[in-house]
This record gives C-alpha cells, sequence and structure tokens, in this order.
C-alpha cells in the first residue's frame, strides 16, 4: 500500500507543532493508526504530515486533585494497563478492547477523538464521563466539554491549526462506577454498539446520579439522558436498569446508521442490550461500598451493634 | 540418530522465520530494478472506449506504460483442467476491449519506484461505458442475465454430471422420508499471510528469464509460461519460489502478473518487481467456495440413506482460473459419499460465468462444499427422524471389513475404521455428557447446541492416468531426489513445495529415517525450477503422500546401491547384508564388526577405486512417484456452542476433533495443520464472507470488512488421532492440511443449528453471524414458536 506524495514536519514543542501547521497546512500525525491507512488506501492526501508523535510532555497520564489528565500521546496500551482504582473502569476496559496489541502499542488517545471515527470506543467513554479536551492553538490554551467536543461524523471542536494536548477525566469515588460494553464488527473490532455508563450509587443502593452514552451507530458519540434519567432515585434493579435502558432509544435520533455486519434495526435493537449491560457492570461497581456495608450487617450486625453500645458508654 | 519418524520434532525453519530472515520475494532487490504497478478496472462489466496514459507518461520517474494492445505477443492465460464440452472463454492478460470484474487489469506502469508506479496509475484516464453485471452462481444462468462472455451462452461454461440420474431419482421417489434443500455455500477470499508477488530478471545476453514467484508449484508455472503465455522456450526460463508466507490454494494458479513482470523485464531490459497490496489481494487472487445447491436425500423410517440427488451452480468468476473447473466436479461430486454406504448418488454441477473475480482452489477445495451438503441433509434427518444425529449417521457408517470401498461416484477408499473414530470421539468429547449439560441448559432457557460431523476427504491427487483422463492438463506425481556427497551428508531435492507446511522438518525426518543418518545431515532444498527435477507442487495435501513417497523410492534405491557396495568390500553375499537405518552401518547379517560406515561407504563411491564390476561412481538417486490411488483422510469431530440469546452471538465453548490421516511422521506439525485448519474452517461458519453488490462491487476487499477468525473466539481444541495406514504409499501417510477446514465448518453449523433447533428454526445460512441468528431467534419466538 502506497500512500501519495506527501512533506513531513516533526515537531518537538506544541508552539513549535501550532507555528507548522500555520505555515505548512496539513495534517498532525501522532500514532498514525487512523490517518496512515486511510492514506494507503488513497482516500486521504494531506500533502503535509507534521509528526507530534514525540513531543514529551503530551505523554503519559497524571493525577491532579480528582481528576486524571491523559495526555495527547498516550497510548491505548498504557491506558489499558493503567493501575489506580480511582481512574475510571471504563476508560481503562474500553481501551483495552480497541483494536488488537499491536493497535493498541502504536494507536494514541489524543489520534483516536481527533480522527472521531464513529465507531470507535473513546468518544463514547469520555461523552459519559463527562471528559475535558485541553487544546492549544495560535491563539492560546482552550478547554472543551466532551458534549462540545464530538461535533459530527469524523468532525470535533478542534480548529485545522489546533493540537488536543490532554483530555482530563474525573476520577472515580468509592461510591462511583462506569463501565464499558460493545458489540464488536467482526473484522474490524470496530463497536456496532457501544455503550458507556458513569453511574453514582448512595450507601443506600439508590442510584443517584446516571451518565451514559452511546457509539457505534450514529454518526458521532451520542449522549443517552433519557436513560440517566429515568435511573436517578432508583435501586439497581435487573427490572429497574433494563426499562431505563429501553429508553436509549429515544436518544439516538434519526441517523442510525447499518453496513453490511449489522443493519441499522439489529443496532437499534441491540442498542437497550449493551445500554443494559454497561447499567448493570457500572452499578455493580459503584453499589459495592453499599453491598459491603449490608453484607456486614447481615453477618456480623449483632456484633457492630455491641461494638457501637460500647463505644456510646 | 533414527526413528525420527513419528516424533513431534521442532521445525527446522522456524527460528529463520520467527526472527525476520526468511527471505520472501517481495524482499528481493536487484540493481537497476524497475516496479510494476497496476491500473485495474472500477466497474464489473464495462467495455473500455480508451486508455489516456499521456499524464502517467510524463510523470517523471516513470519508465513506460502499457496498455493491453501492448500485450498482443503472449498468450492468454490457460485454464488446465478442461473436462469434454466445456466452454474456455479467453483470459487476456491485460483487458483489451472488455473488463469483467473488479480488479481486471487494464494498464501496467512502470516506475524506478513503487510510489513513483502507483501515482502514475491513479494519472491514467479510462473511459469506460458500463455493462450490467451479473454476480450470482444460479442467477447468471438465468434468461436475461448479461452476458459474461460472447462465447458462453448462458453463462454456462460446463454441466458435469456423475452418478446414476434415473435410478437416484427412483431411490428419492420411493423414499420413507425425503429431505430437500437449497444451499449456500458462501464465497471466500484466502488472505495467505503473505501477499502475491513478483520479481523477474531478463538476461538478455543468455536470452534466460529468471522469475521469482509467491507459487505453490513453481514447475507448473514454469511449464504455463513457457507452453502458453510468455512463449520464452522452458529451458530458458527458471521460476523461483522462495520462502511462501501461506497460499492455501491460492497461490496454484498463474496469474496475470507473473507474465506482466517477465513481459516488461524484458521489454524495457531491467529487473522488474511487483508487490501486491492487502486491498489488491482481494480482488485478483482467486477466490474459494460460492456454491449454490439444491440437494435431496433419501431415507427409510429407521434412518437408512437410500439415496443422494444433488444439483450445483458453481461460481466460477470471470474467467476460468487455471484449475478452476475442477474444484466443483472431480473434487467435489465425487466426494458426496461421506463416510457413508448410500446405494445411489446422483450429482451435477453447472459451471457458470459471473462479473467476478475468478473462483478456484481455497483449501480443502470442493471437499468442504460436499461434506458441508451432506452433514447438513443428515442433521436435518436426525431431526426429522427423531434421532440422535450421531445414531443416524453410524447407522449408515461403511464397515471397516469393506475396504477398499467402492462409492457409487468413482472413488475407492482406500482404509478406515469409522465405527472406532465415532467412539474415539465420543469419549474425547463426552458426547454423552455434552447432551446432559445441553437438557439441562435448555431446562434453563439458554440456547446451547451440541455439534457432529463426521468428513471425509480425497487428498493427494492422484494417480496421473485417472486425472489425466478426467481432464488435468498435467499428470500428478512428484519427483524427489537424494544426492549424497562424498562425506555422506546429504542434499534432498523435491518437487513439493513449502510455504507453511514444514516440508524442512517432515522430509529431513524422513530421509533421516530412512538412511540411518542424523537429521541435522540432511537439508531439503525446494521451489526452484533449476535445482529441483520437475515436480508437480503443494496442493490438495499431497506432499507427504507423493513427495515423501517418492524420496522413500529414492532411499531404496540409495540403500540398495550401498548394500551392493558393502557387499562387495566386506566380502560377503548381498543377500547377506544387514542395511541397519537405526544407525546407517551395512554390515554382515550376524556378523555386526564386519560393517560399514554410510559416510565410508559414500566416500568409497567418490575415490571409485574399489566399486563393484558394473557399479558407477556418485551417490545420487532420483524418483518420480505416481500414487496408486488418492488417499482418504477422515475425520468426527465435536463442538458446543452457546448462543447469547440478547444478541445472537455465538460463543464457541468446547471443540473436540479425532482425525485419521494414516501414519503421522511429524505429531507436532499434524496437529498445527488440523487446529489451523478447523480455525480456518469455523471462520466460514460464522464470520467470513466475500460479498459482492449487485453491481459487482466487493464490500469485503479489506481487511475492515473481511472478518477472519480470531484466537479470542475459540476454546482449547482437544486433538486425537484414529490411525489406519493408507495402503497406496510407503509411508502409509493420508493428507493432513484440509481436513480440520473441512470438518471445522461443518461442526460449528451443526452446533449453531442444534442450538436453535428447539426454536423450531431449521436452517441459516453462513455465515451464521449475530444478527442473522438473532433474526431468526426474533421470527420464531414471535410466531410463537418453540419455546
Amino acid at each position: 500500500m502506497y500512500p501519495p506524495k506527501f512533506d513531513y514536519y516533526r515537531a518537538d514543542s506544541v508552539d513549535e507543532a501550532v507555528a507548522l501547521m500555520g505555515q505548512h497546512g496539513g495534517k498532525f500525525i501522532a500514532g498514525g493508526h487512523s490517518l496512515l491507512p486511510v492514506m494507503k488506501m488513497r482516500l486521504a492526501d494531506p500533502g503535509v504530515l507534521i509528526d507530534i508523535g514525540r513531543i514529551d510532555g503530551l505523554r503519559g497520564i497524571t493525577r491532579s486533585g480528582n481528576s486524571f489528565r491523559i495526555g495527547a500521546l498516550t497510548t491505548h496500551a498504557t491506558v489499558a494497563a493503567y493501575d489506580d482504582r480511582h481512574f475510571p473502569d471504563a476508560l481503562k476496559h474500553a481501551a483495552g478492547m480497541i483494536g488488537d496489541p499491536q493497535v493498541r502499542n502504536r494507536g494514541t488517545v489524543g489520534g483516536n477523538v481527533a480522527h472521531a471515527d464513529p465507531a470507535s470506543d473513546l468518544p463514547t467513554v469520555f461523552l459519559a464521563l463527562g471528559a475535558t479536551f485541553h487544546i492549544a492553538g495560535a491563539n492560546g490554551a482552550r478547554s472543551v466539554h466532551a458534549a462540545n467536543f464530538f461535533t459530527g461524523l469524523f468532525e470535533t471542536a478542534l480548529a485545522e491549526n489546533e493540537v488536543l494536548t490532554a483530555v482530563e477525566v474525573p476520577a472515580e469515588g468509592i461510591e462511583n462506577g462506569s463501565a464499558y460494553a460493545k458489540l464488536f464488527n467482526p473484522a474490524s473490532r470496530y463497536a456496532m454498539v457501544g455503550a458507556c455508563a458513569n453511574i453514582t450509587v448512595s450507601l443506600t443502593g439508590e442510584c443517584t446520579a446516571c451518565s451514559v452514552a452511546v457509539g457505534g451507530l450514529t454518526p458521532k458519540a451520542t449522549a443517552a439522558p433519557s436513560v440517566g434519567a429515568a435511573l436517578v432515585g432508583k435501586q439497581l434493579t435487573d427490572d429497574n436498569i433494563a426499562a431505563a435502558a429501553a429508553l436509549v432509544l429515544n436518544d439516538l435520533g434519526g441517523d442510525v446508521m447499518g453496513d453490511i455486519h449489522a443493519s441499522a434495526e439489529y443496532r437499534r435493537q441491540m442498542a437497550p442490550v449493551f445500554v443494559g449491560r454497561a447499567l448493570t457492570l457500572a452499578g455493580h461497581r459503584a453499589g459495592w461500598v453499599a453491598r459491603l456495608q449490608k453484607n456486614v450487617k447481615d453477618v456480623a450486625g449483632d456484633v457492630l451493634e455491641e461494638i457501637e453500645r460500647r463505644l456510646r458508654k | 540418530m533414527g526413528n525420527y519418524k513419528g516424533k513431534s520434532m521442532k521445525r527446522v525453519e522456524d527460528p529463520r522465520f520467527i526472527q525476520g530472515k526468511g527471505r520472501y520475494v517481495a524482499n528481493l532487490s536487484i540493481p537497476g530494478m524497475v516496479h510494476v504497478a497496476i491500473k485495474r478496472s472500477p466497474y464489473a462489466h464495462a467495455t473500455i472506449n480508451s486508455v489516456d496514459t499521456a499524464a502517467a507518461a510524463a510523470l517523471p520517474g516513470v519508465v513506460a506504460v502499457y496498455t493491453g494492445s501492448d500485450f498482443s505477443n503472449v498468450g492468454g492465460l490457460p485454464c488446465g483442467f478442461t473436462p469434454p464440452g466445456i466452454k474456455t472463454p479467453a483470459h487476456p492478460v491485460v483487458a483489451v476491449s472488455k473488463v469483467r470484474h473488479v480488479g481486471d487489469p487494464v494498464a501496467v506502469v512502470v516506475a524506478e519506484n513503487a510510489y513513483i508506479a502507483h501515482d502514475a496509475v491513479d494519472l491514467i484516464e479510462v473511459d469506460y461505458t458500463p455493462l450490467p453485471a451479473i454476480v450470482d452462481a444460479k442467477g447468471a444462468m438465468d434468461t436475461g442475465a448479461p452476458l459474461v462472455h460472447d462465447d458462453v451462452p448462458d453463462n454456462c461454461s460446463f454441466h458435469w454430471p456423475l452418478g446414476d440420474k434415473d435410478a437416484t431419482a427412483q431411490a428419492i421417489a420411493s423414499a420413507d422420508h425425503v429431505v430437500e434443500m437449497e444451499l449456500i455455500n458462501q464465497r471466500l477470499i484466502p488472505n495467505a499471510m503473505e501477499p502475491r508477488a513478483c520479481v523477474a530478471q531478463w538476461d538478455s545476453f543468455m536470452e534466460n528469464m529468471t522469475v521469482w514467484t509467491t507459487s505453490q508449484n513453481p514447475h507448473t508455472i514454469r511449464l504455463l509460461l513457457g507452453a502458453f503465455t510468455l512463449q520464452i522456450p522452458e529451458h530458458k526460463l527458471r521460476v523461483i519460489s522462495p520462502d511462501v508466507g501461506g497460499g492455501f490454494g491460492s497461490k496454484i494458479f498463474h496469474y496475470a502478473e507473473e507474465v506482466i513482470v517477465p513481459w516488461v523485464a524484458r521489454a524495457v531490459n531491467r529487473p522488474a518487481k511487483w508487490v501486491s497490496t492487502r486491498s489488491e489481494a482481494s480482488i485478483t487472487d482467486a477466490h474459494g467456495r460460492d456454491h449454490v445447491t439444491h440437494a435431496k436425500l433419501g431415507l427409510k423410517k429407521d434412518g437408512t440413506i437410500t439415496g443422494l440427488y444433488v444439483t450445483t451452480w458453481a461460481n466460477m468468476g470471470a474467467y476460468l482460473s487455471t484449475f478452476a473447473p475442477l474444484i466443483p466436479t472431480a473434487l467435489y461430486i465425487t466426494l458426496l459419499s461421506g463416510l457413508y454406504k448410500i446405494p445411489v448418488i446422483f450429482g451435477e454441477t453447472y459451471g457458470t460465468m459471473t462479473n467476478t473475480v475468478p473462483v478456484d482452489a481455497y483449501r480443502g477445495a470442493g471437499r468442504p462444499e460436499a461434506s458441508y451438503v451432506l452433514e447438513r441433509l443428515l442433521d436435518i434427518a436426525a431431526q426429522d427422524l427423531k434421532m440422535d444425529p450421531v445414531e443416524l449417521r453410524r447407522k449408515n457408517l461403511i464397515p471397516p471389513n469393506e475396504f477398499p470401498y467402492q462409492t457409487p461416484v468413482a472413488l475407492q477408499y482406500d482404509s478406515g475404521n469409522y465405527p472406532a473414530l465415532f467412539d474415539k470421539i465420543e469419549q474425547l468429547a463426552d458426547y454423552k455428557g455434552m447432551r446432559k449439560e445441553q437438557e439441562k441448559a435448555r431446562k434453563d432457557g439458554r440456547l446451547v447446541g451440541v455439534g457432529f460431523s463426521s468428513c471425509i476427504e480425497a487428498s493427494g491427487p492422484a494417480p496421473s492416468a485417472v486425472a489425466v483422463g478426467l481432464g488435468a492438463g498435467i499428470g500428478l506425481f512428484e519427483s524427489g531426489v537424494i544426492r549424497v556427497h562424498p562425506t555422506g551428508k546429504v542434499t534432498v531435492l523435491t518437487g513439493s513445495h513449502a510455504h507453511g507446511q514444514g516440508h524442512e522438518t517432515t522430509f529431513a525426518q524422513i530421509v533421516a529415517d530412512e538412511l540411518g543418518v542424523p537429521m541435522e545431515d540432511v537439508e531439503i532444498i525446494h521451489g526452484d525450477t533449476e535445482r529441483t527435477p520437475y515436480g508437480v507442487g503443494t496442493y490438495g495435501s499431497r506432499s507427504a503422500a507423493i513427495g515423501g513417497s517418492a524420496l522413500v523410492k529414492s532411499a531404496e534405491k540409495i540403500r540398495h546401491k550401498l548394500t551392493l557396495l558393502a557387499a562387495h568390500l566386506l566380502e560377503a553375499d548381498p543377500a547377506d547384508i544387514v542395511y541397519d537405518q537405526n544407525s546407517g552401518k551395512v554390515h554382515v547379517k550376524g556378523a555386526p564388526d564386519r560393517a560399514k560406515a554410510f559416510g565410508e561407504l559414500s566416500f568409497a563411491l567418490t575415490t571409485a577405486d574399489k566399486l563393484p564390476p558394473g557399479m558407477e561412481a556418485g551417490l545420487e538417486e532420483t524418483s518420480f512417484y505416481d500414487p496408486a490411488n488418492f488417499t482418504f483422510p477422515n475425520s468426527a469431530h465435536v463442538a458446543q456452542v452457546e448462543i447469547d440469546r440478547d444478541t445472537g452471538e455465538v460463543t464457541i465453548q468446547k471443540y473436540a476433533a479425532v482425525d485419521d490421516v494414516g501414519k503421522v511422521i511429524n505429531p507436532l506439525i499434524v496437529e498445527g495443520q488440523i487446529v489451523g485448519g478447523i480455525v480456518q474452517g469455523v471462520g466460514q461458519a460464522l464470520w467470513e464472507h466475500g460479498v459482492y453488490d449487485e453491481n459487482g462491487q466487493l464490500l469485503t476487499a479489506t481487511m475492515l470488512d473481511y472478518a477472519m477468525p480470531r484466537a479470542d473466539r475459540f476454546p482449547t481444541i482437544q486433538v486425537d488421532r484414529n490411525e489406519t495406514p493408507s495402503p497406496h504409499n510407503p509411508l502409509g501417510v493420508k493428507g493432513a492440511g484440509e481436513m480440520g477446514t473441512i470438518a471445522g465448518t461443518t461442526t460449528i453449523v451443526s452446533a449453531v443449528m442444534d442450538a436453535l433447533a428447539p426454536l423450531g428454526i431449521r436452517h441459516l445460512e453462513m455465515p451464521l453471524t449475530a444478527e442473522k441468528i438473532h433474526n431468526a431467534i426474533k421470527a420464531a419466538t414471535s410466531n410463537g414458536g418453540g419455546n
């Protein structure tokens, strides 16, 4: 596979990358796992590639306060292997479901979301997690919320001469849980339906907040507020989850996509199934303290009462 | 030393492959080499009004641009299997007036590097008038279907019937129960790991042409280049297939690029190279399968089969590829008897032309299609007659005492013990336990299925006389040379070709055992027409049975010569000489000390001063082994699957396989072949499908859309063997390369359909995708059927 001719520049800093883009135009390239295949198939002919792949400051995950900052050049493999119990499970697991090990070792979080493939996993996850996208450009830095970042099919809020520098996601407390469930395209392993749920559960087992997004079947990652609204204030029973998950159909819009692997109708039918799975898993993860408390009470309620009585004395 | 056969020797070729040191055609670089890229038709069917190459030719770095009319001095690509009555349309190397499938070559660019060549391809303007296209195997014969070739009326290239039509129709008409169904065996794209490539070098002084190509059979390619296409005399042609990364049949055939590249090398008098891209491979490498079949199976109430009547429409694609008509005829209809005693069988195939990539042999080639038809019919018969599918099959097995067994469709099976095969698989898989587990799961509302299939293969084609009698253009023997050097080291030249099969290991095991020398003293050379004698090559699981046997024959000649020499040197009667194959020592019977070592004897044939009268110096023997018959590997496989009711996705929970591939030379390699084959077969059952739309556009031309099997979709596959040696070759081996592919498909389809049976779902076409299954479940449950 032979791409058309292009000029290549390597940027050593974000400022240099932005300057090179202003000077030459073209496309930024990092891991190259979205851009190179379409160039090799001669479906894209950017003319100029500005390689931002070696800008050290854009690599890696750091915890600051109540959030994690994921450098745009962080590979999927790094995210999938990231070991911190406050790091969102949905993101960690979704990154591990991308492509195959070779792709995960080269492909970057920033490249993935900037490409905004509708079948990609991470946009769905970032939308449900309420991520913030940090952007640098000729006119300075700005931040965009996930709800405003993905604007359409292969389209984002990034201007042509802007570089995505990091994605920031909230850390998960003990009352939070998130999960990603995916119907794999059997050939490409992209999502035919991807669903992410981000849930907060009270100590009494009641859902107090719930954010859901779906991808793979719509032109861009799509929020499903109807689902969350139906679940807040309720216990996470199978019935409540199923009833809420079914409401995702209200949020899909009219542009559900289909292809030879899965028709639009099938994907539509699968959306509640995978939303339900994500909700169940996220609820399970969020609800462990409530469950633990209940279990301890069941098993050792008498002892706890005795301890409490003595402490009061 | 000795007794290598039967041992799991590690593959001697692996260290170079896993370290990236293999030498493939694409690795070749010759100073001064030009690069070839090909402009291909984007239409499935169109007339070419004009080809404007001016802009391409003007691009700096472009050496030459050629169109179809430039190739008027080469012959069309020939078809090497032509049964009586066949219509063989012309197959120009580069299209001149008409294109007939997406990917048909239209123009050829020669440039200083591959990038420039591909840029120039984009600059060629072709003016087409698109024509209506036909892609469907059966629909191609409908009245009013677009005609692919003017000289092939009704798009029907051939009709190939076999068996007693009237008696079979009669048997079906008078059967207690008839299973009648329409089945589709979908089109597959081979996807060998290494895409095809070709390099050619013309020696204008000697007028010799050397062609490096990714072929499973370099001698066949040389023959076809010499006699049909390029028409350079065969003794001036050298064809080399170095390391080749898989073929699955797709690298048997003579392709246009193998003509174009040497033609270019001669035209521009520089070495030339073409390497296929993966997307190009999808629209140029011969595809596999693509049958539509109508079948009827007659049975008695007790499950005894009384007759089988099969009509198949086999998609040949736009042109007849090298062996295309052989696959759905002599390698398909003849296999319809399976492991069963079927009193009468009639089978017929219509080979039809369509606006698609040509279809030819793909791992299994005809035999998977035959097993699929028969095994589907038997599963449905078992359902209808309320019998266990294994019991129904057992009832009809050919008994062990009836071998050799003559089927009603031409073949004579060599050996087998099918009841023992069944006993072994039932035990290995715990078939009865699986059924109990299934019963329990069904009570819990789960869709668990148990699949069973028992398949036959005819491998190692075949006696040359039979093959040529059926329409083959060449005999199907194999060559083998053993060259012993003065120091006793051994070079082996084989006409077989390894492209993943491990011949360098297996053949060394055979020769080392036959001669009694260490394996590391034996080197296997293959894939070069100038080094090895004329050979037929590797396909149809023929290498061990035929290529290996040729080496056994040559080793016998070596031992005979050394026995005579030792007798002379030891002053004994040849009848009293023992050749000890464990040590390579040749000694007097009862006196192991009166001996000559292998190396001493080979050296004595080099000094040549003390040879017996009449014995020639040197130690090299050649054999051309032509088998007495095919060998008939057979198998019984069991799988357990579970279907996700919500999504329709299939999970394979268990898979067990018992295969009879005769004697085994290297169990490690055989197990790899069986497991790899199963995975490939399951690929067809669940995922793989070469999809054309009605305009002849291939919708699955990249890996984004063509779904290959992946390791994470499989449980550990349990493999065992039921060995019945083939009497037709001195090694007792049967083919091991394709059995897994044949059985993998039918076993998994059987399991999925078994899981869905309680819902009243009788048959779904492959691939059994999640959506297809989901929709069937939905339709079945909304009709109130099943539980």
